[in-house]
This record gives C-alpha cells, structure tokens and sequence, in this order.
C-alpha cells in the first residue's frame, strides 16, 4: 500500500513541475502506479534506502538512485540498483519481515529472531502508535486545547 | 523498463494469495491508465536542492504519531532534526532496522552525507512523512497528494525523492 501511495504522489508532484524520483522495493505495485522515475532496491520491505547501520550501503543505494535524475530519460523507467541482501529466505515469506538488527541479536542467545507466523502486519488500531510511551507523553504535553501545532497535519475530522 | 537478475517479490500477488487466504475479496490496485508527466531536470544533481517525501510512518518525539486506520494526515519534519529524535510506527512492515536506524526508511543522515560530499546542493528545509498504509486511493489521490505537492512547491525543491517502504 505505501508503494502504491508514494506512486500517486509522485506522480501528483511530478505533474506540478518538480522532477521526482521513487525508491521501491515492490516492483509490481510501483509498475502498475507508473511514477515518472524509479528506482528498485532488492530488499526486504523496510528497507528501501538500505541496511542498518551500513553507511557505505546506504550511501550508495541513495547516491544511485539520485543519479537516475540524470539518468532516466523515458517516463515510467525503472532502474535496477543490483541491492543485493545476501541471504535470500526471505522471500519465501516476504510479508513475515526481516530484520538485521534481530538476526545479530539473536546470534548471541538461544532464542529465535522471531516467531514465524508468516507475517508480521499488525492490527489497524484507530488511535496514535506511539513507538515510546515517552513519545506519547512529549505529544500530548505539545497539544494541549490552545496549542496549534504545524507540523501535525491533515487529521479527519 | 530494465531486466532483474532475481525476480522481484511480486507483492500483488502474494497481497492476493493472503487475502484469498483469508477469505477476503481481492484488493483493488491502482493500475494507472495514463503514462506520468514528465518534469525536465534542468540543473546538474550537485546545483539540486532536495525534497524528501517518506512513507515509514517516521514521526519526531513531539509530534502525535499515526494511527493505522487509513491515516492520510502527514508530518513537517525540521531537515536539521536530530536524527536520534525520529520514530517510526506503521502495521504493515517489520519496524525493528526502522527503530534501530531510521535511515533505512528516511534516509536523512544519507542525505545531509551526500550534501556534505557535493553530490546534492542540499536539502529543503522541511521533509514529509506519512503512514503509507492507506487503503482508500481517493484519500491519497484527492486529500494526501494535493497538500504534500503544495508543501514542496513552496519548499521551492528542485527535486523530489520519495520513499515507501
């Protein structure tokens, strides 16, 4: 879903006049949207501008897909950036997730990285998801009745 | 459209395999008719001021975070932030490299690095974040889109990088 969002959008900014670019790790979902320019990243979902804590990965995924600026001439292009994961068992359950930081955590104990339930989407719950509690607190303190604030945008009413 | 190596997942049919699976009609992807505008690029990528637009769900301490439940609202976040001040929550991706490195989904230190080393003039000042999720296109299309094009127009970007996850 977020693949298809981002395709709309860019396409909606494109169409304003600004050149765009659209990273993607779902190729299907990016080539039925048909942004002006993309480029593909060969990883698990949540990974799209690179590994965790690999900068020379991550500067490279995003310093080749900015190239395609220059580089794309035809709209609806998308360019391979040859991402490779290594390991490639996650694609035989790709909505299960995969993450480095639990497989380098679980390297260390007896406990498996995770259960395997064979996906790893949550439920759709209605209210804020704070990642903190902390967050939530620092939120609420910042939004009281009388303070507007700019940088929260476009709730439902 | 360029040849892979490997064949990429192909998230619509595997979306259809689950759904089906679970007894729920298929999903109705956006297939687009019309090809995409095309915007020339008119400077070389180092006289280029970028703006970032990100779907990973990325809030900053401070700001309410998304809720999950077709969220079409977005967030301002300052480029100069404090990268150990962004969050990220979404359902529908693992979020355990997001919250260990957020750049894996908001490249922003990749990005002030790039600027640093010239590859880019710079930044804008603000990034966009939103929770991708959404399942109503219309709301993305007619609510979602219009207001982050607004934004980075009057950003004055000279490009726009976007990044689900």
């Amino acid at each position: 879903m977020c693949h298809q969002s981002v395709g709309l959008i860019a396409r909606a900014v494109e169409a304003a006049g600004i050149p765009t670019l659209s990273m993607t790790s779902a190729w299907s979902i990016t080539a039925s949207v048909n942004p002006p320019r993309a480029a593909f990243v060969d990883y698990p979902l949540g990974h799209t501008t690179g590994q965790p804590h690999d900068r020379a990965d991550q500067l490279r995924i995003v310093r080749d897909g900015l190239r395609c600026f220059e580089q794309i001439g035809e709209p609806g292009t998308i360019v391979d950036l040859g991402a490779d994961w290594g390991e490639q068992g996650w694609r035989e359950q790709p909505l299960r997730g995969a993450s480095r930081t639990a497989t380098a955590a679980a390297a260390g104990s007896d406990r498996p990285a995770k259960a395997d339930d064979g996906d790893s989407r949550g439920a759709r719950h209605a209210t804020p998801q704070y990642q903190l509690d902390e967050d939530r607190l620092a939120a609420e303190a910042r939004h009281g009745a009388d303070k507007a604030c700019v940088a929260c945008v476009g709730f439902d009413d | 459209m360029t040849e892979h190596e490997r064949t990429p997942v192909d998230y619509i049919e595997v979306t259809r395999r689950t759904y089906d699976g679970l007894g729920y009609p298929p999903y109705h992807w956006v297939r687009s008719e019309e090809p995409p505008a095309f915007a020339p690029v008119t400077k070389p990528l180092s006289a280029c001021r970028v703006a970032l637009i990100a779907s990973g769900g990325v809030y900053r301490q401070g700001q309410i975070a998304f809720h999950f439940r077709d969220d079409a609202s977005y967030r301002v976040i300052d480029t100069s932030v404090p990268t150990d001040e962004l969050r990220a929550t979404h359902f529908a991706y693992d979020l355990r490299d997001a919250r260990a490195d957020i750049n894996v989904v908001f490249p922003i230190d990749t990005l002030r690095a790039l600027r640093d080393e010239g590859t880019i003039a710079g930044l804008t000042d603000e990034a966009y974040t939103f929770m991708g999720g959404i399942y109503s296109a219309r709301k993305v299309a007619e609510e979602l889109a219009p207001a982050l094009v607004d934004r980075v127009v009057a950003q004055e970007a000279d490009l726009c990088l976007l990044v689900p996850v």
